[in-house]
């Protein structure tokens, strides 16, 4: 008991003087770590500076302008008129429609595909790249192919007249978001697809085995082990569908053209429009905005990330 | 990698065959098994293997259900390229009566109604290479657009490549606050449509002089913050004990940058690099609002307005356009699924 006693007596001794050493040593390693890998960033960090935050800077303050050239200081005002704007209204209630229809499904679909091509299935690698196949199609030539498809004399709408149904004005109706859905998944589940794979195929071996051994069947492996491994991936898929969903906007725009039909009218839509008026601080009032959202959801998934990816990333 | 996988899993289903074999041995008693011995020994066999059987049913049905979904998705998926490809042969007289209707009103305003419907046609009547003649020697314009696509396309992938891996080794490197909200900050940025940053960056563009020059697209391109997202997320898959000793061996920030995170990362850099150059391949805003000279623009932005005009010969220009992507993505793509599939210092 004592030797204990006076083992630990001489551990804290001795970790006394270490303590009295080492914080600054410490302290001096990790800022040389700081600056040292903060001269990695500093280039990126430069160019994004001058060409994307001071910009974005700018735009902040033309949205509480009048106009950009007798620059009157109105507050708020942009902002309210933007706001109780009926086009920009409808703009944001289509984009928010797109984005959580396409997102989730985007997810879900790639996740199936995924554990599709994770069964032994033969032809794997074939398959992997057929999927991955639409991401090589210049945006013109989808954009061409899609009106044939989908214009009101294209061919689904033959296709579907072959079964005796009405056709359907796709891009002139409701069912113009049901067009640009199918064009978002069939470009984006390829990539999404592969993401999943890999983290399917980064899930330990022996934790699956002793499921296997303990008489788990496949539903079990599935919500008990692979969603555990797989949340991260979710998350970065789900961010990376929101990237593209947000990037979909050349082909909608390419295939509508400026005043496209009220249900596939999209903030974008909006934006291109006042930029063409040069009205530039309802442009950077709405940016302003949406920018706001944007970081609202981010924030979220990345709070989320911290939550679950911690304990079992890779 | 995976085959061996799958083959270690099915040795240890088998095994686990086993070991349902002599569960069941023991759970009978002995009793049972002396007073029964040889009757039930052959009854077991017989149930195993009819047990066998029916797994095997449902194993291989299971694969073929999969297996005829996936060729389903494959199909639709597949379709568009075909199509193009394919079309791509047709003469222009061809296409102009198989697609008629949908372009008729867009073809100089006049009627060119030659059937009520679209005719979605793969195989050409005639293969010509019509198409492929006029886009390639009778009208040169084509292969300079093509050429401008190169001269854009080619420094904005190598040098955003070289400024992201930087920057992401910085970020992985050390995550302190303020690093933590300029990431995010990028991941915003990110994700904003080009209109937003169109007006500010037309600003810095005029305030830099560099308007109506290659370098508008270019640097704004370079410092495109999207790789630095992607290649962050990879190098903090590194692990510490790797980087720690590489210290203690006397590596320096640089040498553990240069010798240890670019190749560990070669996989996901070069997954960034197909994901950045198809981005900007089909870039059509920048060129069309930053380079007023029209001889300046890149192939994708002439694509997009052939649309409507010439039709005929939009799927062979579409076709050429796609063979950089094609080759980029033949060469790189067991990168990128490598590149993503790499997990901590040890692969697999």
């Amino acid at each position: 008991m004592n030797k204990k006693l006076s083992l630990t007596k001489a551990k804290s001794n001795s970790e006394e003087t270490v303590k009295k050493v080492k914080p600054k040593r410490n302290a001096k390693r990790f800022w040389k770590l700081k600056i040292s890998s903060g001269l990695f960033i500093a280039p990126s960090f430069l160019g994004v500076m001058t060409f994307f935050i001071v910009p974005f800077g700018v735009i902040i303050r033309y949205s509480m302008l009048d106009n950009p050239i007798s620059a009157k200081y109105v507050g708020l005002e942009n902002f309210k008129s933007v706001a109780s704007n009926e086009a920009f209204m409808t703009a944001v209630k289509n984009t928010a429609m797109f984005s959580a229809i396409a997102v989730p499904l985007a997810v879900v679909l790639s996740l199936i595909l995924a554990i599709v091509l994770d069964l032994k299935i033969p032809f794997r690698s074939q398959f992997r790249t057929f999927f991955l196949s639409p991401m090589m199609v210049p945006v013109a030539s989808i954009v061409l192919i899609w009106q044939v498809l989908f214009h009101n004399n294209g061919a689904v709408n033959d296709f579907i007249m072959k079964f005796g149904l009405e056709r359907i004005d796709w891009m002139k109706s409701k069912y113009s978001i049901v067009v640009i859905v199918i064009l978002f998944l069939w470009k984006n589940l390829g990539y999404n697809m592969i993401l999943f794979m890999a983290a399917l195929a980064s899930i330990p071996k022996d934790i699956l085995e002793v499921a296997r051994l303990e008489s788990a069947n496949a539903f079990q492996t599935f919500f008990y082990i692979k969603t555990r491994y797989l949340s991260s991936t979710v998350l970065f898929v789900t961010i990376m569908s929101l990237i593209s969903s947000f990037k979909i906007f050349r082909e909608i725009y390419l295939l509508t053209t400026d005043y496209p039909y009220p249900t596939m009218y999209m903030l974008q839509h909006y934006m291109n429009n006042k930029f063409k008026k040069l009205d530039y601080q309802a442009l950077s009032a709405g940016a302003i905005m949406m920018s706001l959202v944007m970081i609202l959801i981010i924030g979220l998934l990345f709070i989320i990330e911290e939550r679950f990816g911690k304990d079992v990333e890779g | 990698m995976i085959k061996e996988d799958n083959q270690y899993a099915v040795r240890v289903d088998d095994k686990t065959g086993d070991i349902d074999e002599l569960v069941r041995l023991h759970e009978m008693g002995k009793k049972q098994q002396k007073a029964r011995k040889n009757i039930s020994m052959e009854l077991l066999r017989k149930m195993d293997k009819r047990a066998a059987k029916t797994r095997r049913i449902l194993y291989l049905t299971k694969i073929s259900i999969a297996t005829i979904v996936a060729a389903i998705f494959a199909i639709q998926f597949l379709l568009p390229i075909v199509l193009t490809i394919s079309n791509s042969f047709m003469t222009s007289a061809e296409i102009a009566s198989n697609y008629g209707t949908v372009f008729a009103i867009n073809s100089n305003g006049g009627k060119v109604y030659i059937s009520e419907k679209v005719n979605l046609k793969f195989i050409p009547d005639m293969v010509s290479f019509s198409q492929y003649a006029t886009v390639l020697f009778k009208s040169p314009e084509y292969l300079l657009k093509f050429w401008n696509s190169v001269v854009l396309v080619g420094p904005i992938v190598l040098f955003q490549l070289i400024v992201a891996t930087l920057a992401s080794y910085g970020f992985a490197r050390y995550t302190g606050k303020v690093r933590a909200v300029i990431f995010f900050s990028y991941v915003i940025l990110m994700l904003m449509p080009y209109q937003v940053t169109l007006v500010p960056n037309y600003l810095v563009s005029d305030w830099l002089k560099i308007l109506d020059t290659y370098w508008a697209i270019w640097l704004p391109g370079i410092f495109s913050p999207f790789a630095v997202f992607l290649l962050t997320k990879f190098m903090k898959r590194i692990p510490t004990s790797m980087i720690e000793a590489a210290q203690i061996d006397g590596a320096g920030e640089w040498q553990i940058y240069r010798r240890i995170c670019l190749p560990l990362c070669k996989g996901a850099i070069c997954s960034a690099a197909i994901l950045v150059f198809i981005d900007y391949w089909n870039m059509v805003e920048q060129p069309l609002i930053l380079l007023a000279d029209g001889e300046k623009h890149p192939l994708s932005v002439f694509l997009s307005k052939i649309n409507s005009g010439e039709v005929g010969l939009a799927f062979a220009v579409a076709t050429i356009y796609m063979v950089p992507t094609l080759l980029v993505f033949l060469y790189g793509e067991e990168y990128l699924v490598d590149g993503i599939t790499y997990q901590g210092g040890v692969k697999g």
